[in-house]
């Protein structure tokens, strides 16, 4: 059975729409990436299938205890609480060491284990969330803009390590970011969000739809999208780059 | 041996001291300590309550400290500006138990022993009430301390990892409002979140996990309890604020180490 299955799903704040009738099934094992610019519900979305945000109207439906692993935007850190990774690490998992510095051997900082959290960089910060995330062989992971903060090749690298928890544990994954390009050429499947699912299927469909290039083309990227469409040749020469940035 | 009011007195001061330690380390994590304050101006307020009714003076407070405790959280839950509207409540209930109090007359009643606590005067009966108050926090915040450490983090992986975090915090709203009835006698309503709050910050600079900083604030504020109350003995000063003095020397001292070892390679 589906994963998470999200059908007709409507949230509203108070009069303000954030979601309409959105549906969305995630299989085991797939890697799903929803895009849309601010304010389109993405981060609404994650909060409904958590359970942090209750429906308005549709449902909600989660295979029966599904493991999940949540990687979270940011942490609320501040310098008052000292906490080690390691210590970090236990809050999900407890008992042995030894499975906690395995999660952090799979994505490449073990060696920060007695580190405290408040003093790790940007990256190294988000792959303790990401092992910390793995360290119960989740079926599924969330990931709410997990790379906000880092530059393109820290998050090209952040989404390879994605990408290979997913060929080694075989957990499906549900992503929802800004970072565009890197992520959809490591998706199976794109979600394209404004309210309401725009256009969804495989990055290279969805890139190619207008609805998507009228959601980005104007929104975020004016530049790009006007460049893209003088030159078409140009489009494929990106598409060619952002591939290599990623394998 | 419990004959002896110094002993009472010291006993009554490790067992808030144990109790305020863990709990005091999440109101300076999660930037509680104007939350305390509210809870504990609202105790004045069931204070005079059961003078002019005639009930215990602890369970007054308890039920008024609970009840601000459980308006706080909602309205924290609600979003509003809560800043703003933890001043008018703290200082408006204060204000509120103030007058209430001036108008109980027949007996004249002795304010600074509510404001600034009356541990000398502790008897079993209350040393019973705050250790058994002090063990239930205690037992509560261990037994849920991983969760309401994920809250403390972020409300949605607490969610993700199957608490509910509007409960978690609940729980640490309500303890605050226990410890603020339990140290009503100890400290007294304007000195209990000096207990909360100093011995954590101190411990702060000492702790590498939050398991030790709970620790070591228990640690530093029994250390102060006792200190003080030796303090106010032999210079014959009044007994609660002496306590606090002792944690704000505990402090600095503390931090000033701290911060003289880091520039010391």
């Amino acid at each position: 059975m589906s994963l998470i299955q999200v059908e007709k799903l409507s949230v509203n704040y108070g009069s303000r729409i954030a979601l309409s009738e959105v549906d969305l099934k995630i299989e085991p094992g797939e890697i799903v990436t929803v895009v849309g610019p601010n304010g389109s519900g993405k981060t609404s979305l994650l909060k409904a299938i958590i359970g942090a945000t209750p429906p308005t109207a549709g449902s909600v439906k989660l295979k029966p205890n599904l493991k999940i692993g949540y990687v979270p935007q940011r942490l609320n850190f501040n310098s008052s609480l000292p906490m080690t990774v390691e210590r970090f690490m236990q809050l999900r998992h407890k008992g042995g060491n030894k499975s906690c510095v395995m999660a952090l051997e799979e994505v490449g900082v073990s060696s920060l284990i007695k580190q405290q959290m408040s003093q790790l960089s940007g990256g190294q910060f988000q792959r303790v969330l990401l092992a910390h995330a793995l360290i119960n062989n989740p079926e599924i992971l969330l990931l709410d803009e997990a790379t906000q903060g880092l530059d393109q090749p820290g998050s090209a690298a952040f989404y390879r390590l994605v990408e290979e928890a997913r060929q080694n544990t075989g957990c499906a994954v549900l992503m929802i970011s800004h970072d565009l390009h890197v992520v959809m050429s490591a998706s199976d499947r794109v979600i394209c969000l404004n309210g309401h699912v725009c256009c969804a299927g495989t990055p290279a469909v969805v890139a190619s739809t207008p609805e998507y290039k009228n959601l980005f083309g104007t929104e975020t990227d004016r530049t790009l999208a006007l460049y893209q469409h003088d030159h078409d040749h140009d489009h494929d020469h990106d598409h060619d780059l952002k591939n290599s940035a990623v394998r | 041996m419990l004959d002896d009011f110094m002993i009472r007195a010291g006993l009554a001061g490790v067992g808030l001291a144990f109790a305020a330690g863990p709990l005091g380390c999440f109101v300076v994590w999660r930037r509680m300590a104007y939350f305390g304050e509210t809870i504990s101006h609202a105790a004045i307020l069931g204070v005079a309550l059961s003078l002019m009714l005639q009930v215990s003076i602890f369970a007054g407070a308890l039920a008024v400290a609970l009840l601000m405790a459980w308006i706080v959280n909602l309205l924290s839950e609600r979003g509003y500006a809560i800043d703003t509207l933890l001043g008018v409540l703290a200082h408006s209930s204060l204000a509120v138990g103030l007058v209430v109090v001036s108008f109980i007359s027949g007996i004249r009643i002795d304010l600074m022993a509510y404001l600034f606590g009356d541990i000398l005067a502790v008897s079993h009966l209350d040393l019973a009430i705050i250790w058994g108050g002090a063990l239930l926090i205690l037992i509560l915040v261990m037994w849920r301390w991983s969760p309401l450490l994920t809250v403390t983090l972020n409300e949605d992986l607490s969610y993700a990892n199957g608490f509910n975090p509007k409960r978690e915090k609940l729980l640490i709203t309500l303890s605050l409002g226990l410890t603020v009835a339990v140290a009503v006698k100890v400290v007294g309503v304007l000195l209990i979140v000096a207990m909360l709050i100093i011995p954590a910050a101190a411990a702060r600079t000492l702790a590498r996990t939050p398991e030790a900083m709970a620790v070591i604030a228990s640690i530093i504020g029994a250390a102060s309890a006792i200190l003080g109350l030796r303090a106010a003995f032999v210079l014959d000063t009044p007994a609660g604020p002496s306590i606090v003095c002792i944690a704000a020397i505990f402090f600095i001292t503390i931090t000033l180490i701290g911060t003289f070892k880091k520039i010391q390679p």
